[in-house]
């Protein structure tokens, strides 16, 4: 995961919206701003501090809002309320050209009466920098993004990868502060897209440079970011590292939305120390791990990731002597969905509900396989379960 | 499958029909230009003479220079306007009153001749302006102005607009960024606009004939005076020429807008 590698300018630590030390001020912060378009609001009151050298990723379906966000922080938009802090400055007003910040474009929106050097260099001779100046920098960025041999071509005798580097280069050559990036790999075949995610990591890493993009691909935000926030109907609904928001999601939705899982319905029944007694509708009684934040009694949704879920002919015995430690459900192989690296188990289980658990293929021979139709135990430990409320 | 490919007995047929329909007139006309004889249906032999007594014919070439002379300066301003009009619609925020705006600027596609030419010539006689040059010139700017914002706003309809965005977070205020971007991709449309405002003005003759004053006749004019007093054979050199300037002005109109809509793909890949 991302987020354990090593990070230069104390990003290493980046938490979820924790509070920052007063000394190390964001470099831009976003504070309550809104975008209403005629009666719908695109962007409802969102804050938001990005730290200097961070990758950081917007995520959400379309019409959540986060490209009007980006498209704020451009300049191509001007907020109705709120304020947009880079360093001291409020920018929220400024017009694109006066800002710092560069933007990386979904269509990559490359001039096309111009060759690949005129499109990097066209930055650079608007801020009036010295002819032999440009020619240097526009090969630095030829050779950063291995664009070599091309700079003469037009944008339309280039392949899509080539002018996904075009654009990024153009966007890079004026070195911003910030650079934005509005889905910059959604053109590209899948391929090509996580090759691309790699260097793009890469580079911006090399830079130091601060990155925050747009995407609706949550696993190319999980790749790639820092830090993720989601966004649903124009607010923020959780910013966390990609860990965390897999693991620890605020709501059943943000839940639902990063990755696949199973939810039970239920209401606690019993507080054990740090593990609360949940009784489902579909699932039976299970046991779980209290929140970190405790919960009191109510209505809640127990939610299992189906990578978690271990599948067994018969119940595991560990932790012997005290049955609760696991929950373990039986059931009925109902359905089994083979991906290559992992396969997918729909079981049915005895009390009615169904549950996904998706196992691993670590051997090429499986001679033990399971098959539809098969008694199968489903279970695993409260650790695995994050309680959410309904 | 060799049959595919190629056009039955009943299409060539049609084909040949209507072309003829459409070119054997002219065709007969650029033929007769030659026409040696006085007469304009009695075939005397090859000859230039026409074009001899329409290079000697003072008044005739005047109103040539005249319709020339209005149909450059009509188109350029036409271009001018028209071009300001199509960036205002396809560019501008939704101001109050587009739609009216662009209605009315159509308008004059659909509306009479006779109509436009009527109500500016009220409209000069109201003024009390003089009439000749300048107010030909006028009539036809409005007459050509919404072909030209027609041609032009379709280019710019089908320009991506974070191009414009791109420049100007490069560093292009909205204008430098319009001036640097736009124009240039344009300008094959903004071309083909003079041209089509150049040739509609040229031929023109309903409106110039409400318009124009005394001593100031423009071609078209000159042309249908001199036939009510019957057809020269002059006429049809004149004619020809006409058809001759017409033909290149479309072609090369046509290139143009042809470059612009596939701008750049012409260059060989490596």
């Amino acid at each position: 995961m991302t987020d354990e590698l090593p990070r230069t300018d104390g990003v290493a630590n980046a938490g979820g919206g924790d509070a920052l030390p007063a000394a190390r001020r964001p470099l831009l912060r976003i504070e309550g701003v809104a975008k209403t378009f005629g009666t719908f609001r695109a962007v409802d009151g969102v804050s938001l501090d990005i730290k200097a050298g961070e990758f950081f990723a917007l995520l959400g379906p379309s019409g959540c809002g986060k490209t009007t966000l980006l498209r704020m922080l451009a300049g191509f938009e001007a907020p109705d309320e709120g304020r947009i802090l880079l360093g001291d400055k409020d920018i929220a007003q400024a017009l694109p050209h006066e800002r710092p910040i560069n933007m990386m474009f979904q269509n990559y929106a490359l001039f096309p009466h111009l060759s690949v050097r005129d499109n990097i260099a066209f930055g650079l001779k608007r801020a009036r920098m010295a002819r032999a100046e440009i020619a240097t920098r526009v090969a630095e960025m030829v050779a950063l993004v291995k664009l070599e041999g091309l700079e003469r071509r037009k944008p339309d005798q280039l392949s899509g990868g080539q002018r996904q580097r075009v654009a990024l280069a153009r966007a890079l050559a004026r070195r911003p502060q910030l650079l934005l990036l509005d889905e910059p790999l959604a053109a590209l075949d899948k391929k090509l897209r996580q090759s691309t995610q790699g260097e793009l990591m890469e580079l911006q890493r090399r830079l130091g440079m601060t990155f925050i993009i747009v995407t609706h691909d949550q696993e190319e935000a999980m790749t790639m970011a820092d830090r993720i926030g989601v966004m649903k109907s124009g607010k923020l609904a959780q910013v966390a590292p990609p860990r965390e928001l897999y693991e620890a999601p605020h709501s059943r939705w943000i839940a639902e939305f990063v990755g696949d899982i199973n939810l039970f319905d239920g209401e606690t029944k019993l507080r054990d120390g740090h593990r609360l007694v949940i009784g489902t509708r579909d699932a039976g009684t299970l046991v779980v791990a209290e929140p970190r934040e405790p919960v009191g009694a109510g209505k809640f949704s127990v939610a299992i990731r189906p990578e978690k879920i271990k599948l067994s002919r018969r119940a595991p015995v560990s932790e012997a002597g005290r049955e609760t430690a696991i929950n373990s459900l039986d059931g009925v192989i109902a359905d089994i969905c083979y991906l290559g690296g992992t396969t997918t188990y729909k079981v049915k289980l005895d009390t009615g509900g169904i549950v996904r658990a998706s196992v691993a293929n670590s051997a090429r021979l499986d001679v033990d396989a399971y098959s539809v139709g098969q008694q199968i135990v489903a279970w695993f430990t409260p650790d695995d379960c994050v309680v959410l409320p309904s | 499958m060799r049959k595919v490919s190629r056009l039955s007995r009943f299409n060539i047929a049609s084909l040949a029909l209507g072309l003829a329909f459409l070119y054997l007139p002219i065709l007969i006309l650029v033929i007769y230009s030659f026409n040696g004889s006085r007469l304009v249906t009695v075939w005397g032999g090859w000859s230039l003479r026409w074009y001899h007594e329409f290079f000697n014919d003072r008044a005739m070439i005047e109103a040539a220079w005249m319709s020339f002379r209005v149909a450059a300066s009509s188109a350029t301003i036409a271009t001018l306007l028209g071009t300001l009009a199509a960036v205002a619609l396809s560019r501008g925020e939704r101001f109050r009153g587009r739609t009216l705006f662009s209605g009315m600027l159509y308008a004059p596609l659909v509306m009479p001749e006779v109509i436009t030419g009527l109500s500016l010539l009220l409209l000069f006689v109201a003024l009390n302006a003089e009439r000749g040059f300048w107010t030909v010139t006028i009539a036809h700017t409005t007459l050509t102005m919404c072909f030209v914002a027609v041609v032009v706003q379709s280019r710019l309809g089908s320009l991506d607009r974070s191009l414009e965005e791109a420049a100007m977070e490069l560093g292009c205020d909205p204008v430098r960024a319009f001036l640097s971007v736009t124009l240039p991709l344009i300008a094959p449309a903004i071309v083909a606009g003079w041209m089509l405002a150049f040739t509609l003005s040229l031929d023109d003759l309903v409106i110039a004939s409400f318009t124009t004053g005394p001593g100031s006749a423009t071609l078209p004019i000159r042309i249908y005076s001199e036939v009510r007093l019957g057809v020269k054979p002059e006429i049809n050199a004149i004619c020809t020429l006409v058809i001759a300037l017409i033909a290149a002005v479309i072609v090369i109109a046509s290139l143009a807008s042809k470059l612009s809509s596939s701008q750049g793909e012409s260059a060989a890949p490596l």
